[in-house]
Parts: structure tokens; sequence; C-alpha cells
């Protein structure tokens, strides 16, 4: 007796099989991301007063690129959109159209991780630098005209180096959070067109020197792991629409209508994939 | 299968009917795309204005990602004519994640007194 | 199968699946890279038997440590040395630390590796598709996917006991921060093995919870209507969505913990953290309670995982063994329904002492006592379906009877443990020790015994030894009571749990007078001997039956109803040679006018 309904739908749910495993599994997905989303929220709900320089509260904000996340977002829709168009193709007959759209779609998906690479870079070689007097400053750092990653103090010192050169944040307004009022000096060095100004530091002054990583601030670690997380969904969906669009997809001539199943099945998670982000960025990047 | 390609299209309609509006079906997506590109603009753009407190910004932020996740859902997923096992699948699944962050946020209101200790971080 | 066909040469412990339309399988497809949900099931049973095993010594050595502090084990004293080193184990002797990773791993592989992969992975793989009248499940390789996770998620915290520093020792709960502070010392430490180790468990049981929900909703046969399922599949359905549900927030924990360990995040750590006299040099901000609610979040369900498939087990062989319907069987189906929402909104209640609002310490508290209504009607309805019986006091049939008087009080003493005014006093006690083992231990346990008493002869074609299984249960039960039954007394008189030495060092300071504990302590190990000792004849009949057993003179020897009995012996590949037609509910037992005493589900009228 062979497995019944893997491709017709079963009469009285109206579903096939994967069908079912797909959205079952997406429930534990829902589930997996709404804890993190939980420890978002507690994590900032809670973060002491003063736990982070430029504001009076415990929370960064304005550290990530908006432009380049609002761009990112917008690649990651026009997947959503080229996959659905993916299986259309397919119910259309049209092999060859599908296979353009799927391209399109791992294009985006990768687009999307080489992007999201290129903003952990950046991150790696953004800094926090504590002095010993108590303050605090952000910014990157510029040792003979390059821009180190993951450095430490104890990198510092063992480079030699007497002053070390930074170029110090001027932060934008959205650096502050709702409601604060923001510096007059701030507001007169972003009509300059201004955003950062070099200073020196002599390292004995330096208390520390820690990178925007995770062990650096909760904020940074929710957002590396939440970003990672959806990151490596990015990359396994690839990989399965890859698989099915172009390595798998010798089905297509012996069993049609189970191929357009499984590029439905495999759309669906892509879509989750998206509605993730549709959420992650907004509470992330803006809010 | 005899004619595995004709046949392939009709059979791949599954629940819909064989006069399946490709075209119409084709434009909704093409919609829906673009408005969830627009709302990401909206979403972007909305951090201009000053809202006047945190609870409100968040809203707002909120609700426009709750528009964008249910186009996503309905159109793209096919949640609008899904079948009933899916939404009950679905609606539970809600309903709990909503438990969970709900009753762990609550869970750190009004604390019993001297349990929690005063965090002022001092550098 | 409608027809009974004796199936010969079925005497081998691994079923032979004969493959009707192609040739025979080799040696790895067959036994090792099987998606046949039979030799799955059987995978899962002998695997996590073996685990049970394990977790069962371990707790046998805590208990000497216990009986006898600081002296050193017997018998196995030399090999702890061997393995753990001076450190852990000198002069044969069970350091505090040692004591405390045995504790630790005892509850994870009694919990993650023993119990839920033999009650859900063994006897749901094995018989759920048979009952159902399904030629297997859903996604036959996803299944063997969960069932290799499993196993290497097992080697992986085996594996832990090995490396520097030992396993983890936070106990099985691996609360913030001692989890991240207790082997500062080495990167990879034992408790980063079992967040690893506990990753790939998770996602085993995720990935088996799909399939055996998708395999429920769209397999059964046809007129296997719903409310025609037998009881023990409404029991894995259940289960199934309490795992899909509650497993993933302690996946997210779980990375946000090897997090903290590994790139030393401080997602559980909080600000001014203190140790060894030093503040602690991590970015704090973190929150030790999300740990808790996270963990909580899925351990609670997890206790339903537990006991819901044994509950199951117990209905089928009481209505078999009673020779009617069960009683109740529609409250029955609507209490487990209940019992899996409600499931997922008590967790707080392990959270008590961490000094929640009192509004919010209410809520957990109201549908905590709101969830011993279905668990009450589920258990009344088994005994009630004992009256008017005829009853066969086979020894599947004692195992499952003991179940519920054994569960009856498991579930009694979890009351004060629910209510918060007494669990103040209770929290952490050995009394709490006493309730979740009376549940798991002569409940779960007992009901997987019977589970695997009941169908070894559809698995084998032969029974295992009767008069030796009498045995094991009447040793089993006695001891076991003489083993819990004492924790209550020793909690409310105060004792905590997880104490190394069971007390010594805190009445030997003379804080205060031992009202008992430590001779208790000395009571219970005789008893868990004697539970070791009733155990010998389980494990030779397990093994001598497969070949000596007495042969079943038909594929259905227990006269049941369930389309599990209309099948060969065992089993074939793909099961039915045609679809299964059901035709009436699944305890149709001694209906009037009918010829015999059982009508089966698949029998056409």
């Amino acid at each position: 007796m062979e497995i019944p309904y893997t491709v017709k739908p079963r009469p009285d749910t109206g579903l096939y099989n994967a069908k079912v495993g797909i959205w079952l599994f997406l429930a534990s997905e829902v589930m997996l991301f709404g804890a993190f989303f939980s420890a978002y929220i507690l994590l900032r709900v809670q973060a002491p007063e003063g736990f982070w320089p430029d504001v009076a509260n415990g929370w960064p904000h304005g550290l990530l690129n908006i432009p380049i996340g609002t761009f990112n977002t917008a690649v990651l829709i026009t997947s959503s959109v080229t996959v659905v168009m993916a299986w259309i193709a397919l119910k259309q007959n049209d092999f060859a159209r599908f296979r353009r759209f799927m391209a399109v779609t791992i294009a985006c998906a990768l687009g999307f991780l080489a992007i999201k690479t290129f903003e952990y870079k950046e991150k790696f070689g953004h800094y926090v630098i504590e002095l010993t007097n108590g303050t605090r400053v952000t910014g990157h750092l510029d040792v003979n005209g390059h821009s180190p990653l993951f450095w430490t103090l104890k990198d510092v010192q063992a480079a030699k180096i007497e002053e070390l050169k930074v170029l110090v944040d001027i932060p934008n307004k959205f650096r502050f959070p709702v409601g604060h009022t923001i510096p007059e000096e701030i507001h007169k060095a972003h009509a300059a067109g201004e955003h950062h100004k070099d200073q020196e530091f002599k390292v004995s002054d330096i208390a520390s020197v820690k990178a925007f990583i995770p062990s650096t601030h909760p904020f940074f670690a929710i957002y590396f792991t939440m970003t990672f997380l959806h990151g490596l969904h990015v990359l396994g969906g690839a990989i399965v629409l890859f698989y099915f669009g172009f390595i798998g997809s010798g089905m297509w001539k012996t069993d049609p209508e189970r191929f357009t199943n499984r590029i439905e099945v495999g759309g669906l998670f892509w879509h989750f994939v998206d509605l993730v982000w549709i959420f992650l960025f907004p509470v992330v990047y803006l809010l | 299968m005899s004619d595995s390609k004709h046949s392939g299209a009709e059979a791949a309609a599954g629940h819909h009917h064989h006069d399946y509006d490709f075209a119409a079906h084709k434009k909704v997506y093409w919609v829906v795309g673009g408005s969830l590109l627009v709302g990401t603009l909206i979403t972007v753009l909305a951090r201009e204005w000053e809202f006047s407190s945190v609870a409100l910004t968040i809203a707002v932020a909120l609700f426009i990602a709750s528009i964008k996740a249910f186009l996503v859902c309905a159109y793209f997923m096919h949640l609008l004519s899904e079948k009933k096992a899916i939404y009950l699948i679905l609606v539970t699944t809600g309903a709990f994640a909503i438990a969970m962050v709900a009753l762990i946020l609550l869970s750190d209101k009004d604390p019993v007194s001297g349990t929690r200790a005063k965090i002022h971080y001092v550098p | 199968m409608q027809t009974a066909i004796t199936h010969p040469g079925a005497s081998h412990a691994h079923a032979h699946s004969h493959a009707h339309d192609h040739h025979e399988p080799g040696f790895l497809s067959k036994y090792i890279f099987s998606t046949d949900h039979k030799m799955i099931g059987i995978q899962y049973g002998l695997t996590s038997l073996l685990f049970l095993f394990f977790g069962f010594l371990l707790m046998l050595a805590m208990r000497q440590q216990l009986a006898n502090p600081g002296q050193p084990i017997p018998l196995v004293g030399g090999l702890l040395l061997k393995v753990f080193g001076e450190d852990l184990a000198k002069d044969g002797k069970m350091a505090a630390d040692l004591y405390n990773s045995f504790g630790a791993m005892h509850g994870t592989i009694m919990v993650f590796l023993a119990i839920v992969p033999l009650a859900f992975g063994a006897f749901g793989n094995y018989v759920t598709p048979l009952q159902i009248g399904a030629p297997d499940m859903a996604f036959p390789r996803l299944n063997m996917a969960s069932y290799h996770l499993f196993f290497w998620g097992g080697v992986v915290m085996l594996a832990s006991f090995f490396i520097p520093g030992g396993a983890a020792k936070s106990g099985w709960t691996s609360y913030s921060p001692l989890a991240t502070v207790a082997d500062l010392n080495n990167l990879i430490d034992g408790q980063t093995l079992w967040l690893l180790g506990m990753v790939l468990l998770i996602s085993s049981s995720l990935l088996g919870a799909v399939n055996f929900i998708a395999t429920i909703i769209q397999l059964r046969a046809k007129g296997m209507t719903w409310m025609r399922l037998p009881f023990f599949v409404w029991a894995q359905f259940v289960t199934g969505f309490l795992l899909l549900l509650a497993f993933p927030p302690l996946e997210a924990a779980g990375i946000l913990q090897l997090s903290d360990n590994v790139l030393g995040t401080s997602f559980f750590l909080p600000t001014g953290l203190v140790y060894n006299g030093a503040v602690m040099d991590i970015s704090g901000g973190g929150s030790p309670l999300l740990w808790q609610h996270l963990f909580w979040f899925l351990a609670h369900p997890e206790v339903y995982v537990l006991i819901l498939p044994a509950m199951g087990i117990v209905a089928e062989i009481i209505a078999n063994n009673t020779r009617k319907p069960l009683w109740g069987y529609r409250s029955m189906v609507y209490a487990v329904l209940a019992i899996g929402f409600l499931a997922f909104i008590v967790w707080a209640h392990h959270m008590y002492m961490t000094g929640m609002g009192t509004k919010i310490a209410t809520f957990f508290q109201t549908t905590t006592m709101m969830i011993s209504v279905p668990s009450v009607i589920i258990l009344s309805a088994l005994f009630i379906s004992l009256w008017g019986g005829s009853i066969r006091f086979n020894t599947p049939m004692l195992f499952a009877l003991a179940f519920l008087p054994m569960f009856g009080i498991g579930g009694l003493t979890g009351l004060p443990l629910g209510l918060n005014a007494s669990d103040i006093y209770l929290h952490d006690s050995y009394y709490v020790i006493g309730h979740f083992h009376y549940v798991v231990a002569p409940g779960t346990i007992f009901g997987l015994f019977a589970g695997v008493y009941f169908w070894y002869p559809k698995i084998t074609g032969r029974f295992m030894s009767e008069f030796w299984g009498k045995v094991h249960w009447f040793f089993s039960l006695i001891a076991m009571n003489l083993i819990f039954a004492p924790m209550f007394i020793q909690g409310i008189r105060g004792m905590s749990r997880r104490m190394y030495d069971g007390g010594a060092t805190y009445f030997a300071a003379g804080v205060g007078a031992d009202p008992g504990i430590l001779w208790l302590n000395k009571f219970i190990t005789h008893a868990a001997l004697l539970l070791a000792l009733a155990q010998v004849p389980f494990i030779i009949n397990f093994f001598w039956s497969i070949r000596n057993g007495r042969k079943v003179d038909s594929d259905n020897p227990w006269q049941a109803t369930t389309l599990d009995w209309q099948t060969p012996t065992p089993p074939p590949h793909g099961n039915f040679d045609k679809e299964p037609i059901v035709y009436r509910g699944p305890y149709e037992y001694s209906v009037p006018g009918a010829k015999t005493d059982f009508t089966p589900q698949g029998q056409p009228n």
C-alpha cells in the first residue's frame, strides 16, 4: 500500500500531505522567533539606565544603517514576489519562466546575505571606547590608514600605539530615543554635514575598547543572534529552492503535479522568512 | 499521468478551479509586492515624525508591519483561500505565541517588593 | 489486513520488513537507515531503553552517595576515578561536582533520551500508523532523520562526561547564571555540549511532531473518523502538538545560553554579577528570569508529553483486558484536548519563588488548578472503565492497573505545589522530587512497561514470560513506593533537593536536629537496590523471549479490536495489502448479540 495524498489532496481536509507538514513546521518557527522577540522585549525593557553612551536610557538607537536595511528589505520582498511568480509559471506550464523567476529569487537571497555580511563587517570595526574618566565615545579606529576589526585594548597596546586615532561619531538624531531633546551642537554639526570628527586619545587614558560585537551589549547580542538565525533560514531556504529549481527539477518531467507542490511548499517557507524580516527590520533598525 | 505536460498544469491547479484566472492572480501578486515596498518606505519615513510617546511609536511601527504581514500571509501564502485545518493550526499557534510574550512581560510587572535590585549602571 | 494470517519466521528482534515490490534492502538500509516506521520504532525503543538503563545507573551511584556520604562508591568507585580523575572522584568518592553532574544528567537523560523517545518515538512510531490504518508515516525519510538526530544528540550528551570539567552540572533545568559560570575554565564545557545536544534533540522532536500530526490528520483509513480513533492515537496527537509548539522557545533559550557560554554575551547574566568575589567582566544587562520563563515554557508542556502516551497505552490495555468499551471515551478526548491547551499557560508555577507579582502568580495558580480537572477526568474514566469488566490479570494489565493509583498519588501531591502559598515552603524540597517521580516512575514507566509486554507479541510473534513479568511487576511496584513515598516526608521536614550529601554536613554542623532524614536516605537507597534487582528478570525476559518465548497462536493473541492487531505478525512493509475500511469505534468489546466478545474495527458488518 502506497502512502496516499502525497500529491492529490485528501477529500475531507482538502490538503496534500506536504502542505500540512510545512504549515506545522512554520507554526513551530513562529514559536521560535516569537521566543526571540520576547527575549528582545524583555531585555530592552529592563536594561539598566545609563547602560549605553550618548543617551540617558540603557538601549542604543540609530546604530544600524537604515538605508541599507531598507534596501535589503526591498530585496527580500522582491524575492517573495518572484518565488510566487515561479510557482504560477509552473501552473501555466512555462518551465523556462519558472527557471528565470527561481534564479532571480535565489539571486535576491544571496544578495540579501551579501549585504548583511557587509553590515556585519562594518559593525565589527565600530567601537565603543571607555575612558578612564568615565566618559564613553563611539566610532571607528584609524590605525595607519586602515580600520581594524575585533580589536580590544590589548590589541591597541600590542600595536605599540601611544595615541589612538578615532573617528568619533557625531550621533545622528536617531541615536536619541523618542521624546529626548537633542543637544544644540549636534544639530549644528549635522547642518554642516559632519558625521564624525577625528580625535586622538592617549592609550593610557583608555579603560576599554570594545567592538560592536555580541559580548559588548545585549543590543548587539540580540541583533546579531536574531539576524544571524534569520540569515541561516535565508541560506537554508535558498539552498532548498536551488535544489528544487535546478538540481532536482527532473521531477517536472516525471511528476509535474508533485513538482509544483514542492515549489509551493518551498515558497511557503520562503514567504515565512520574509515575514520574519518584516517584523525584525522595524524592531531592531527603527524602534 | 498520460500526457504529463498538459495534465501537469491542470492537475497542478490543486484546489483551484479549471478556469483558474492566471492573469488576475499574477496581477494581484504584483500589486501586493508593490504595496509591500510602499509599506516599507512608509515605515522608514514614519520615523521622521516625532511621535508624542514611545507607545505610539511602537504601535505605529507594528501596525504597518502587521498590514504587510497580512498581505504576505493572505496573498502570497494563499491563506485567504486555505483550508480549515490550516487556520486551526495557525490560530492555535498565534494564541500561544501571544500568551507567551504577554505572560512573560506581565510577570515582570509589579514584582514582590524587595526582590528586584535597582540597577543603575556605573561605568 | 482483515484476515488473521500467522506469519512464519517472525523470530527476529528486528521485524523483517518484506518489501513486496522490490528486492530486499541491504543491512544499512534495513536496520540503520530505515524509513519504515516499525523499524524506526524499534530503533527508538532499543536506544531509549539503553538510555533508561544508563540514567538508572547514574541514580544508583547518587543514591549510594546519599546513603553513605563521603564514602567510596562500592563496585564502581575505581571506574569513576579512572574516568573522571582525581578532581571529581578521588579514592572512588563522589565529589560534589560529580554528584551535581550525575544529577543534572540523570534528569536530562531520563526525560529527553529515555522517556520521551520511548513513549513518543518508539510506541508512537510503531503503533500509530497501524492503529489508523496507514501504510507508514506521512514523511518516512523525515522519520529516519528524527531518529538519527535523537541518536547523535544522545551521543553528544554522553560525550560530555568525558571532557575536562565533566558533564553539565547545573541541574537539568540549567538555570543561568550558574550554567554559564559552572566551568569558566573551559570554553567547550559540559554545559556547552548539553546545549548542543539539546539543539539536536529538539530538532528531532520537532520533525517527529510534524510527522505525527500530519500522519494522523491525513492518513486515517476510510471510515476512521476522529471519534473512532483509539485513545492512544488521540494522546499521541496532542503530544505531538505539545512538542511542536513548546520546544522552539527552549531551542531559542538554548541558543542564547550557548551564546552566553561561548561568545561571552549576557542574555541571562545580570549587571553586577559577582563570581569568586569579583565583579565579572561581562556586559551585563541580561535577565536570569528570561531563561527560566523560556525553559519552563517548554518544560511544563514536557511533563504532559511524558504522561499522555502512557495514558494512551493504559487506556488501550484496560479496554482490552476488561472486555468492555472505555467508559467516557468522549470525555477523555475532550479532556486530553483541554490538557493540550492549558498546558501552555501554567508554566510559571515553577517560578513562584522568583518574586512575580501577586496578580500574575494568581493567574498561573488558577490555570494550574484548572488543568487538574481534565487529568482527573481521564483518570476517573479509566477507573470507572474497570467497573463491570471481566478483568484478565495478565502482565500488561497489572502494570496498567498499578498506573492508576500511582498516577493518582503523583497528581494529588502536585496540588500543594501548584498552590502558591504551600509551594513557598515545598519549592525545591524533596517533596517535589517525590511528586514528579511518582508521576513519571510508577506512573509513566509502568505504562511503558505495560506497553512493552502488550505489543511484544505483535512485534516478535512471541509472548514474554508471564511469570517473570509478574515478578518484575510485583517487586517494582513495592520498590517504587518504598523509594518515593519517604521523599514526601523528607521534603515536608525541610530537606532541600540537589544536596550532594543528603544533608549530612548540615546536621553535622549542628544547625538543627535530624528528624530522621539521614536514616530515610539509607532506607530509600536500599529500596532503590530492590528496584534495580526487580529489573533483572525484565531485562533477561526481554531478550530471552525473542527466541524462546511462547509463540502466539494468532495475529491477535489478545483478542483486541484495534487495527494494529488486524495485521500479520510482524506487519510487513506497507502494513496493509489494501486500504483498510473502518466500520465502528475502537472498543467494541462484548457487543450484545455478537459471536465473540470483541468486534474488530476493520471487520465488515
